[in-house]
């Protein structure tokens, strides 16, 4: 096949008609079939902030609403005092679920998190055996920001040690500081931007809650292929 | 004033009383009615199978007719929409296009009209009923009439009103109902049931459209529900 | 059988099955609910709405410059950007990449477009074993039938249905609790995840700013897609563009609200490239194929051009009354309810699926529901408007004519009434047999009595 030739072709044709479509023009949304003339200067969603869900204008009701918004969700976000009380709060969990082993990545909050756990910690950062880490019985990773609006969490394969450490154990930890949590989407899309700029990570991941299904009988059940459990360690 | 009633075809035809309840209605609030003899249908049923220049046929004659009417006042919401939303886009680029949105402007529902147009929300009637309240889907939809028959209701003397649990379309849709007879014979069952739920002696609606095909499935049915158009229940006294 | 039959026939069929319908009304009924809270929930709904629906208008009426872009930002990271004028073009595509591959096994998260294309049929029967891993799809292919709803492809079986298929075509369903049955999806698919050869995709939107293909899930099988297979692969039809990063701050809740009633769906993730250099998994090559298969015409129809903005939420579908009454498999085809209805007359041919924009009673309930406020039950009008003026019903076409004369003369619709009065009788005497003229109706419903006196009578007598 002539690769080169032939693909340049279809997307030459199918820009054509485009083009070509084009040329008469639509109305816009609400106009009762005026015909617009003109583009937005400003995007239409530069506004969404007023239409979205509202969230409080201060630290503490932000912090509440990810609270409330998080146990809707049914993830465990625990909002601890200072960073000594970490560990004592991942030994909980570890010792109530039997771990034996889990998977990390190398950060300044995962790597304190991971080691104080005396487990087995499989890194990933210099690539890893999947089927090691499907032995796992948690990911610990960062993030890039809480959301308050939605009570979720932002990772990107650059802050949370890859693709797979954040779906492919069955229980997802996430260590985050309190100056992560963002109150709304706009303000967490802005961070994003601004922090990565022209250099994304190839994966952006909005996680909101742990994964779930309602394909059967539209019954909410847990765990379908990703994290059955998700919690939030923020301090 | 002079108010232009504008009696649909199917009103005509099979419920005239709901037709004789609004220029009675209208007369004792003191307006004059005229009805023009030559118009017969506002065009609906060809435009909404597609035949645009049959619909025009019949809209346009109609729309000459109602030139120069001080308000034109339609007791049934599809049609009212017909003339209201769909006129100005039958006539677009025809040289009748302006007339048509001058004389959609001066088209009124006829509930829409006692209280939007009028301020009229008590005709002092009197219908000791249990009633629900089914929205002709064109009449919700395309001109967005939900208050005002219901405002009407809530002064009519010995009227119990109660809501439907939800809101549905009956199924008639026009040659729907011929066309696609299971698909609109299963929506009116849903209507039914949910009127039936209410506890209601009657269910009225302004549209006679929706009322014949809901009525027809509850004769089958042998159900003890009636049907009747809103201008009848306003007009008892 | 001509696909008007097909559908009238299977419409009869669904219609009657009550069990069904009341299967349906009960999934329907709760997702109404955590919807209605989901939008009361928004401090503007309604402005929300507009400013999606504007910003799909900038994306679609700008849609050349758009793809551009976001096909120039994907190449600039490594990504194989591949065009598709048809579903023909793209299968040869997706086959081409499976064997310079070497591939065997494909993993799948829910793509409609690949529905859309009979991908699966295509790929199976050259050779290739094909895995769905959304459960509602992994269903449905197990029953080897099509997604019976864009969003929610098997939410017409009961669990103790899902749980026969499980254990006739499994071995395994210890019980018939959604949980059980959801694990036993859950461990199948494990190994598949980790040992496909290649991971296929849908787009749920495209961003032309930054180059990146967004993908909405709740399960997390998508992200497993994306993570573990060498090689990932993604169709996704050409109008599924934004123009900015920013803009999915709106489409993300209202995609979910309006879909589904939830505030935000699982798992939202922008791809912007395979593996980067310094990032320690995912594929080390992504193909992306933009399909048209028809939708530049649909574009080039100025009137119905918004039908493209639409974002597969599947609101439409919820509210639509003949959609609950009749089933998404009746419709025959990929896309169902109103936006199937309005579409695949445009994507499919118009004579051959008018029938689809015929069966509505145009109620408003599809617009109303819109999240980006496409006009969809008036584009069902003018869809029937360009079929019968392209082809019009010689006897239809003639009633009606004979309609307006008749409805244009006084006397003749004075002596139609009376036609229509004196003629009762012997309605009533064929009603229901196959002389019976109105037949369509008296099936099921009753004839309303024609009174001897019109209104039109009664106003002439009292002058």
């Amino acid at each position: 096949m002539k690769t080169g030739e032939t693909i340049l072709n279809e997307r030459e044709k199918i820009l054509g008609r485009i083009r070509e479509a084009l040329k008469i023009s639509a109305p816009l949304p609400g106009s009762h079939g005026e015909v617009a003339t003109h583009a937005h200067a400003e995007s239409p969603a530069s506004h969404a902030r007023e239409w979205l869900p509202s969230v409080g204008a201060s630290s503490a009701e932000q912090f509440d609403l990810f609270a409330k918004n998080a146990a809707d969700l049914k993830a465990d976000f625990q909002l601890l005092n200072s960073r000594e009380e970490l560990p004592a709060a991942l030994k909980k969990i570890a010792a109530a679920e039997k771990w034996s082993r889990i998977a990390s990545h190398d950060g300044e909050l995962s790597n304190f998190a991971s080691t104080t756990l005396g487990l087995p910690v499989l890194l990933t950062d210099k690539g890893y055996d999947v089927q090691e880490m499907e032995k796992c019985d948690a990911g610990i990773s960062e993030c890039d920001a809480l959301i308050a609006q939605t009570g979720g969490v932002v990772v990107t394969n650059r802050s949370a040690g890859g693709r797979a450490l954040s779906v492919l154990p069955p229980h997802h930890i996430v260590i985050a500081r309190r100056e992560q949590l963002v109150a709304d989407l706009p303000a967490a899309f802005a961070l994003l931007k601004q922090k990565y700029a022209d250099n994304y990570p190839s994966m952006i991941s909005f996680i909101t809650g742990p994964s779930r299904t309602g394909d059967i009988e539209r019954i909410l059940v847990l765990g379908a292929h990703g994290p059955k459990k998700l919690t939030i360690l923020c301090f | 004033m002079t108010v232009t009633l504008f009696i649909p075809c199917f009103i005509d035809a099979l419920f005239p009383r709901a037709g004789i309840s609004m220029v009675e209605i209208l007369e004792r609030l003191g307006h004059k009615v005229v009805c023009p003899n030559e118009i017969a249908c506002c065009g609906q049923p060809p435009f909404n199978s597609g035949y645009w220049d049959e619909a025009r046929t019949i809209a346009a004659p109609a729309l000459e007719k109602l030139k120069d009417a001080e308000a034109v006042v339609i007791g049934s919401g599809s049609c009212g929409a017909m003339i209201k939303k769909f006129y100005p886009e039958l006539f677009a680029k025809t040289p009748q296009a302006e007339l048509a949105k001058q004389v959609a402007s001066r088209t009124w529902e006829f509930s829409d009209f006692l209280v939007t147009k009028l301020g009229v929300t008590n005709l002092g009637a009197k219908f000791p009923h249990k009633v629900t309240f089914h929205d002709g889907c064109h009449g919700l939809r395309e001109l967005g009439i939900k208050s005002a028959p219901r405002a009407l209701l809530g002064n009519v003397s010995g009227l119990e009103f109660v809501e439907m649990k939800e809101e549905s379309c009956c199924g008639f849709g026009g040659t729907f109902s011929a066309k696609f007879p299971m698909i609109s014979t299963a929506m009116g069952e849903v209507k039914c049931a949910a009127a039936t739920e209410t506890g209601a002696d009657f269910i009225v609606s302004n549209d006679s459209s929706c009322l014949m095909h809901i009525q027809g499935l509850l004769s089958r049915q042998g159900s003890k529900l009636k049907t009747i158009h809103l201008a009848e229940v306003l007009n008892q006294r | 059988m001509s696909f008007v039959s097909q559908f009238k026939s299977l419409a009869s069929e669904k219609t009657r099955d009550l069990r069904h319908r009341s299967v349906i009304r009960t999934a329907l009924r709760s997702y109404e609910i955590v919807r209605d809270k989901r939008k009361a929930a928004f401090q503007s709904w309604e402005s929300a709405r507009q400013a999606a629906a504007e910003t799909k208008w900038e994306a679609i009426n700008h849609l050349d410059e758009h793809l551009v872009a976001l096909a120039t930002k994907l190449e600039a990271r490594g990504t194989k950007v591949h065009w598709a004028s048809n579903g023909a073009q793209a299968r040869e595509i997706i086959a081409q990449i499976l064997r310079d591959k070497k591939a065997r096994s494909i993993i799948k998260s829910k793509a409609m477009t690949s529905e859309e294309i009979h991908l699966n049929h295509a790929l199976e029967k050259e050779g290739f074993t094909v895995v769905e891993s959304d459960l509602g799809e992994f269903i449905v292919q197990l029953r080897h039938e099509p997604p019976y709803h864009i969003v929610f492809p098997s939410m017409h079986l009961t669990r103790g249905e899902i749980k026969d298929l499980f254990q006739k075509e499994l071995g395994d369903a210890p019980s018939d609790s959604p949980e059980e049955l959801t694990m036993v999806a859950r461990r199948v698919m494990r190994q598949k995840y980790i040992q496909a050869d290649v991971g296929f995709t849908g787009g749920n939107f495209a961003i032309a700013e930054t180059g990146m293909i967004s993908i909405t899930e709740n399960e997390g099988n998508a992200r497993l897609t994306a993570a573990l297979p060498k090689t990932m692969i993604t169709l996704m039809g050409i109008e599924k563009v934004l123009p900015r990063f920013s803009d999915l701050a709106l489409f993300l809740p209202m995609l979910a609200t309006a879909g589904a009633g939830q505030p935000m769906t699982c798992y939202n993730t922008m791809y912007s490239g395979p593996r980067q250099p310094g990032e320690c998994d995912g594929p080390e090559e992504w193909h992306v194929i933009l399909l048209d298969n028809r939708r530049t015409e649909l574009l080039a129809d100025a009137e119905q051009r918004d039908a493209l903005h639409c974002i597969r939420c599947g609101a439409c579908l919820n509210v639509c009354p003949i959609f609950r009454n009749v089933g998404g498999h009746t419709y025959g085809t990929t896309y169902s309810g109103p936006v199937g209805a309005v579409i695949t007359p445009h994507l499919r041919g118009l004579q051959d699926w008018k029938h689809l924009s015929n069966a509505s009673s145009l109620c408003g309930a599809c617009t109303e529901a819109c999240p980006v406020k496409i006009d969809l039950h008036h584009h069902l009008l003018q869809n029937r408007r360009n079929a019968s003026a392209s082809e019009p019903a010689f006897f239809e076409k003639l009633a009606y004519k004979t309609f307006a004369i008749v409805a244009n003369e006084p006397a003749f619709w004075s002596l139609a009434k009376k036609i229509g009065w004196l003629t009762q009788p012997l309605q009533s005497l064929v009603k229901g047999t196959a002389l019976d003229p109105a037949k369509a109706w008296t099936k099921t419903r009753d004839l309303p009595p024609q009174p001897l006196e019109s209104f039109k009578d009664w106003w002439k007598n009292r002058q």
